[in-house]
């Protein structure tokens, strides 16, 4: 249980989709003027990656990892269709959007009409590729986690989104230098906001991967990073570390 | 240029400033922002999204007649998603380390908003040669803002220049560090990318009034 836990709030908030790993910025940039557009968009994110992460998770361990084909008979363990997962993702993805997309029309016509040319765009948010791409790369165990972290994910995004709408309605009213202002702004105060989410990075203390004994000043800034860089990382902070000592 | 007509060059060179995807169009940003933190990751990148841009509006614009338009978007994410195979086969052939670096962020060229925005905007209502210089235009534009993001961020953030220690040694202190000088360990932060972009954004707009929104 607690694993589940755990997973929750980490893909929450240390490995938020925007602030940690910028997925999703172009519809994150593009539909955050009005708060009212986004909290309709961040529910569509959620509910997309709620369904698309375990899909994807159930393809990714029955049909594309290496031996994932053993359960059709002995002779077909051999093979390995993990080069066709980007197909096998991103045709689930516009599948599931396209139904996600006649719900809305059909219950929540307002939403239909505010969201407009978005909802299909959601097929290409980087945010929902993105959550089967690390499910993968993550190597997550179980249906369950994968669901469980689909829907962090969702939540981690929405909040991001539901934040800079409610930051950008309020910068209207500020004197904002000329070439900053609109699109300019919006980058600064992200990175502001990635800068205070990385606080969460100490919010880990242990579970499946903990985190590298290098020093506890480096352990934050080590949690944040994608997973794959995080050897290289803490190469360079212990050599940081070192020259600091001396 | 003599082999392209004044309106053809105008393709290739208006996304490089004016027009930019990333700092104008607002498209593209993701893989701009995670992977800057070296100049060599961004190279790679921009490389890998030159050429599916390049070829994917050809295909779609030479396709853009048979293609029914309730269905396009599919039809755009499978070209897409064949030809980010090919790239991610041959740098994991060829490349290893620098996919493992890049990671899930070569898959995600396939969800770049760049490359489903250009489908939709310009291949799907141009002719392949046309189509062709936009690819290439835009993508070049896209990896000018890519190599300027990565060369401030490792330049600043490790003090090297795709991996040779321009600055200097740290550890031995040579160079800018024998006089005291230290590496900013937060450009190699993902936080820095969005404040380095804004600064791009910044400049270009104070050059160009004309950009300035409202």
């Amino acid at each position: 249980m607690l694993e589940y836990i755990e997973l929750f709030f980490k893909s929450i908030f240390i490995d938020n989709m925007v602030f940690a790993t910028f997925l999703g910025m172009c519809s994150y940039l593009a539909i955050s003027k009005k708060v009212s557009t986004s909290v309709g968009m961040g529910a569509a994110v959620i509910f997309v990656l709620a369904v698309t992460v375990p899909v994807n998770w159930l393809l990714d361990q029955y049909l594309l990892q290496p031996g994932a084909l053993s359960w059709l008979g002995e002779e077909y363990a051999g093979y390995d269709l993990s080069f066709l997962s980007f197909i096998m993702f991103i045709a689930t993805i516009a599948t599931m959007v396209q139904l996600v997309e006649i719900i809305v029309e059909k219950f929540a016509p307002a939403l239909y009409n505010s969201l407009g040319i978005f909802l299909p765009l959601i097929a290409v948010n980087c945010a929902i590729l993105g959550g089967s791409l690390f499910m993968q790369s993550r190597e997550i165990p179980t249906l369950g986690l994968s669901f469980v972290y689909g829907i962090g994910s969702g939540i981690g995004w929405f909040l991001a989104i539901l934040a800079i709408a409610a930051i950008r309605e309020k910068i209207r009213y500020s004197q904002v230098p000329g070439p900053l202002r609109g699109l300019g702004i919006t980058f600064i105060i992200t990175g502001l906001m990635a800068i205070g989410f990385m606080s969460f990075g100490g919010m880990l203390t242990g579970g499946d991967d903990a985190p590298k004994k290098e020093g506890a000043t480096t352990k934050a800034e080590v949690k944040v990073e994608v997973k794959e860089d995080v050897d290289k990382k803490a190469e360079k902070l212990a050599n940081n570390t070192k020259e600091i000592t001396k | 240029m003599g082999l392209l007509s004044k309106k053809d060059a105008k393709l290739i060179t208006d996304p490089l400033a004016d027009n930019n995807p990333i700092t104008i169009q607002v498209l593209g940003i993701c893989s701009a922002l995670a992977i800057t933190a070296e100049l060599q990751a961004s190279i790679v990148m921009s490389i890998s999204v030159l050429f599916v841009l390049g070829v994917g509006n050809v295909v779609i614009s030479l396709m853009r007649n048979i293609i029914p338009s309730k269905i396009r978007i599919i039809v755009q994410l499978i070209v897409v998603a064949a030809l980010v195979i090919i790239v991610d086969q041959v740098l994991k052939a060829f490349a290893y380390e620098l996919s493992k670096t890049l990671s899930v962020f070569v898959g995600l060229i396939i969800t770049n908003c760049i490359i489903m925005g250009r489908f939709e905007a310009f291949a799907l209502g141009n002719g392949p040669w046309r189509s062709f210089l936009d690819g290439i235009g835009n993508a070049l534009g896209y990896a000018v803002i890519l190599v300027t993001v990565g060369f401030f961020r490792e330049l600043l953030g490790s003090g090297t220049l795709l991996g040779f220690k321009v600055l200097g040694d740290p550890i031995e202190k040579t160079g800018l560090y024998a006089i005291g000088y230290e590496n900013n360990g937060f450009m190699l932060l993902s936080p820095m990318a969005l404040i380095v972009v804004g600064i791009i954004i910044w400049v270009q707009r104070s050059r160009n009034k004309a950009l300035i929104e409202d």
